[in-house]
């Protein structure tokens, strides 16, 4: 895929319209998993505004957001970066090969108290 | 008054003191959950891109099975209400996505009519809390309880609309009701980590540490999460203040617990 066809597919199917961002910072400065970001999620936004990809695709930063809409819900411009960051992980993982996290990953990370919500959720967020 | 009721993966294993407890004081309080047939796990977190269609089938399945028994559809689970919520509000909003659902499904078109309550909605607005108040028989007093909401009930807020996702005071209602005294703290509605604890444990036990600490340094003699996730990763992380499900305590309060550990 190309650049532009690339931007154009991560915007369609965030449904994010990253031309919003007022550059506030604001979801950056309310993620809790800033610190664990190599690309944070203000940088999502401008990097998918101008078709700067393929780095978050390379990114471990895809695989460390909590899914807790903080951003989506403190986004004073409703730009909801978390959508951005899904959506390119889904362009990394969909890939044949590409799962972040496999069956065989799993009984290492268990123990007897674990719920059930974790195993699912992390195979929801890093396999296809 | 009776509910369809979507208990989830969680609350048939790891969680059933949230699932028990939460149909004890249901019928005490005089609404009865009836479990749905046959339902599948919401998958645990909600896919928010437009084009993931199939991960989604198994939460419109339990809409539409609340909706064949024309009853509201009831979750505990923080993570399946977000789940079962934000799906629900794609098929009323997102013709696309909805489109493709019901060709799929071929079964009559679903709407995203069913309502949905999580349990804590249902106390406040069907049951209410006055009515908690008169049914209390342990009145928790002089208890210092910190509601740990964390990410799911609340946000994003223009779906869930469950309360003021950066104020909110619906398990502090819920508490006094109890004749406990709620603890603001915070870090109540940020994240514990959730499941990224699967592949960096050392990062949920950062988040959780924070809540849990900010929960203790308020004066918290318990924390209560109505998510697993939530429980777990703080227990994890060491927390030095209890963790208990809504439900537990609200079990103890009724007079109703002892019941469930025979």
């Amino acid at each position: 895929m190309n650049k532009q066809n690339l931007r154009d597919e991560i915007i369609r199917r965030s449904g994010v319209n990253p031309t919003k961002c007022m550059r506030c910072g604001k979801c950056s400065g309310t993620c809790p998993a800033f610190d664990e970001m190599e690309y944070h999620p203000h940088q999502f936004v401008y990097m998918v505004e101008s078709g700067d990809i393929e780095p978050l695709l390379e990114s471990k930063s895809l695989y460390r957001c909590l899914t807790c809409f903080a951003c989506v819900e403190r986004c004073p411009r409703s730009v909801e970066p978390a959508k951005l960051v899904e959506a390119v992980r889904l362009e990394a993982i969909r890939v044949q090969g590409n799962n972040h996290m496999t069956a065989n990953d799993v009984p290492a990370m268990l123990d007897s108290d674990i719920p059930q919500q974790a195993i699912v959720s992390a195979f929801r967020k890093y396999t296809k | 008054m009776k509910f369809s009721y979507f208990p989830g993966c969680t609350l048939k294993n790891k969680a059933k003191d949230l699932d028990e407890y939460a149909r004890k004081c249901a019928e005490v309080l005089g609404a009865t959950l009836e479990e749905i047939e046959d339902w599948q796990c919401c998958g645990g977190v909600f896919t928010t891109s437009k084009d993931e269609i199939a991960t989604k089938l198994s939460s419109v399945r339990i809409l539409k099975a609340a909706q064949a028994k024309e009853q509201a559809l009831v979750t505990v689970c923080s993570a399946c209400h977000n789940v079962v919520k934000q799906t629900n509000y794609a098929m009323q909003n997102d013709s696309e996505f909805a489109g493709k659902v019901n060709r799929y499904m071929n079964d009559g078109d679903y709407d995203g009519s069913t309502q949905i309550y999580h349990y804590l909605e249902l106390i406040r607005d069907v049951i209410g809390f006055d009515k908690v108040a008169e049914k209390v028989v342990n009145p928790l007093k002089g208890k210092k309880i910190a509601a740990y909401y964390g990410c799911l009930l609340l946000r994003p807020n223009s779906v869930m609309r469950m309360d003021d996702p950066e104020n909110p005071s619906i398990i502090e209602d819920l508490i006094r009701a109890m004749g406990a005294e709620p603890v603001i703290y915070p870090y109540r509605n940020e994240c514990c980590g959730g499941y990224v604890r699967m592949e960096s444990p050392e990062f949920a036990d950062k988040k959780s540490n924070t809540v849990s600490t900010s929960a203790k340094n308020a004066g918290a003699d318990v924390i209560v999460t109505a998510c697993p996730l939530c429980k777990y990763n703080l227990e994890k992380a060491g927390s030095e203040v209890p963790v208990v499900y809504i439900t537990e305590l609200l079990a103890e309060a009724l007079g109703v617990k002892e019941d469930t550990n025979e």
